[in-house]
């Protein structure tokens, strides 16, 4: 099991290697994001800017105006937050061609805490315009994910996981952009899921089919742009559909499926999972998996609920 | 592909661009009923300086990779830097009139995906700077000998990522850089007047020693009067003669006085932003260009 950062590392620096389009810029968080990896391989495609997030961008968009296509390095939590109207501005409203690597995002980020937890992230980063938003669920996925970014001429988000989760992914996967896909087909209520979530989640649901239930997941790896025909195809005909995710219950994945399905009309009805709307505390992961609702034991007491439970 | 050149203009020549474009401000935010005159105008000598003389540029291939950027990070002077692109042939001077009026390829705030001569998009104050560190570290590594030149306003100052990009500009080694500070003495509203200000509200900057900060910071100070075509000319001669020799970055802080050129909107901040009358647009004609109704905009 690898960790999503460390295949971004180890990707880029591969990619830096033959593509002198790509270049990291650090906000002095390497050994945390591992661009450290590309710094000693490739050095050349290596740029240390310091701690200020602001100018990351901005010279990030500066270099992507001759043809360079630069990842930047630092935590999700100072991209989407400290440096978000520089995003907007000189990389959104621009369509440049810079990469957003957002380490360390969701809850568990190495025990950091509220400061440093990115809960928010998929909210704010789908609501503007020209942004690609993805949130790949294992090491494998990220690994296409960067690969696709690469190789896109324009802005694109990227949310990775600090740590390594079970795979949800074989070699043979292969990512295709916008596209949903559906891990599981079942009879039951439909499960959407995103991000890492979806490993936790698909462990979660592999417990409840032992009990009966027949559930349906599908993980959502493109929040945006979101090919909404795949989407419908394989929510299918279902009418109760939930959502779990390792972000806020508002505005993310929650949200982006409560606003699709809701234009469906009466009838389907969409159930929330993620992290209620408050602030966290600095614990290790097992602990916050368990506090907040997000370990596959408690998404599963969650989608016994969900399933059964007073209709909200 | 055409090539890149500096169009070399004499001071006179430059006195009467200079004069033509706040003319064309003045009458452009006249006719859209909508703008800003007092940073325009403090800014306009530097940028006719700029672009009838020293930048190697080309109006007919605005996109060209090696022709010098600028970048207006006050992006709120817009129309002054519109007004010079027109003139200088990037556009029809005609298109002016379209400034604000919705379907335009000029925007409120410069956008560099629809207007030709726009080398960055900016608007939210403070990020050309990091924006022009980034293409003079690009040029660097691409072995490309083009200057980058930012303005920003004394004014605008005050956004920390200027200071961000201040601090490791240096560490860069960008000689193709130059930041200019148009210390036009007075932003929007800002503070009450005090003894040593020069205007009618206190100067955003009046309580620093710019020279010794940017100094400081490794920085090449070039402190000039922004309203004196020679001192900007050796300025920006100064500037350039530094890439590629010194590894270290230039400030030129061009002393100016917002709302320069026209006596009724002058050292006030109250000419930050507003819609002429008649009279006044009368008036600004006779002292700009001493005759009737000339310009882009009727």
């Amino acid at each position: 099991m690898k960790a999503q950062r460390q295949v971004w590392g180890e990707t880029l620096a591969e990619l830096a290697e033959t593509d002198s389009r790509v270049l990291v810029l650090d906000g002095d968080l390497a050994t945390s994001t591992r661009a450290d990896i590309v710094a000693e391989k490739v050095p050349d495609s290596f740029i240390q800017v310091g701690i200020a997030e602001q100018n990351l961008i901005g010279m990030a968009f500066g270099l992507s105006t001759l043809g360079y296509r630069p990842w930047v390095s630092t935590f999700g939590v100072f991209l989407t937050h400290r440096a978000l109207d520089q995003i907007r501005m000189l990389v959104s409203q621009t369509k440049a061609p810079v990469k957003l690597a957002a380490a360390y995002s969701g809850l568990l980020n190495g025990s950091s805490g509220k400061t440093h937890q990115d809960i928010e992230d998929l909210a704010i980063m789908r609501a503007m315009p020209n942004m690609t938003v993805i949130a790949p669920a294992d090491a494998r996925e990220a690994e296409l994910v960067i690969r696709w970014a690469a190789e896109y001429d324009g802005p694109v988000y990227v949310r990775f996981a600090r740590d390594a989760v079970e795979p949800v992914f074989g070699d043979d996967y292969e990512f295709t952009i916008g596209k949903p896909v559906v891990l599981r087909e079942g009879s039951g209520p439909v499960v959407v899921s995103t991000g890492v979530q979806t490993s936790r989640t698909a462990q979660a649901i592999a417990s409840l089919v032992t009990q009966g239930h027949d559930l349906r997941h599908v993980h959502l790896p493109t929040l945006k742009p979101l090919d909404t025909e795949a989407f419908f195809a394989a929510i299918g005909d279902h009418t109760e559909v939930i959502t779990v995710e390792e972000h806020s219950e508002i505005g993310g994945l929650g949200g982006l499926v409560a606003e699709l399905v809701a234009g469906l009309g009466v009838g389907t009805r969409v159930t929330r999972i993620g992290l209620a709307d408050g602030w966290s505390e600095s614990a290790p992961n097992d602990f916050l998996l368990d506090r907040y609702g997000l370990s596959p034991e408690r998404v599963a007491e969650r989608l016994t609920d969900a399933i059964s439970g007073p209709k909200q | 592909m055409a090539v890149l050149e500096r169009q070399h203009s004499d001071k006179k020549a430059l006195a009467e661009h200079a004069a033509r474009a706040r003319l064309a401000v003045l009458e452009t935010v006249a006719f859209s009923k909508a703008g800003h005159i007092g940073g325009p105008l403090s800014a306009m000598d530097m940028l006719v300086s700029l672009y009838f003389d020293r930048m190697r540029i080309n109006p007919q291939d605005p996109q060209n990779i090696d022709r010098d950027r600028f970048i207006l990070s006050k992006g709120h002077s817009g129309i002054a830097l519109y007004a010079v692109l027109a003139l200088r042939g990037y556009f029809p001077v005609e298109e002016l009139k379209t400034f604000d009026q919705g379907d335009s390829r000029i925007q409120a705030h410069p956008d560099m995906r629809l207007t030709p001569g726009i080398d960055a998009s900016t608007g939210s104050l403070g990020q050309g700077l990091s924006a022009g560190l980034g293409m003079a570290v690009g040029a660097k590594r691409l072995g490309k000998d083009f200057h980058t030149w930012v303005m920003v306003g004394d004014g605008e100052m005050g956004e920390g990522m200027n200071w961000e990009a201040i601090l490791s500009a240096p560490r860069f080694g960008v000689d193709n850089l130059t930041l200019i500070i148009d210390v036009n003495g007075l932003q929007q509203y800002g503070w009450p007047q005090g003894e040593k200000d020069r205007f009618d509200r206190s100067e955003p900057l009046g309580h620093v020693n710019l020279p010794q900060v940017f100094t400081g910071f490794g920085w090449h100070v070039i402190d000039i009067d922004g309203h004196n075509l020679d001192e900007i000319r050796a300025a920006l001669e100064e500037a350039e003669d530094r890439r590629a020799t010194t590894g270290v970055p230039s400030v030129i802080l061009s002393r100016t006085t917002k709302g320069n050129g026209v006596s009724w909107t002058a050292g006030t901040y109250k000419w930050h932003n507003g819609v002429p009358t008649d009279e006044q647009l009368q008036l600004a004609r006779q002292e700009l260009i001493g005759a009737e109704a000339v310009g882009g905009v009727k």
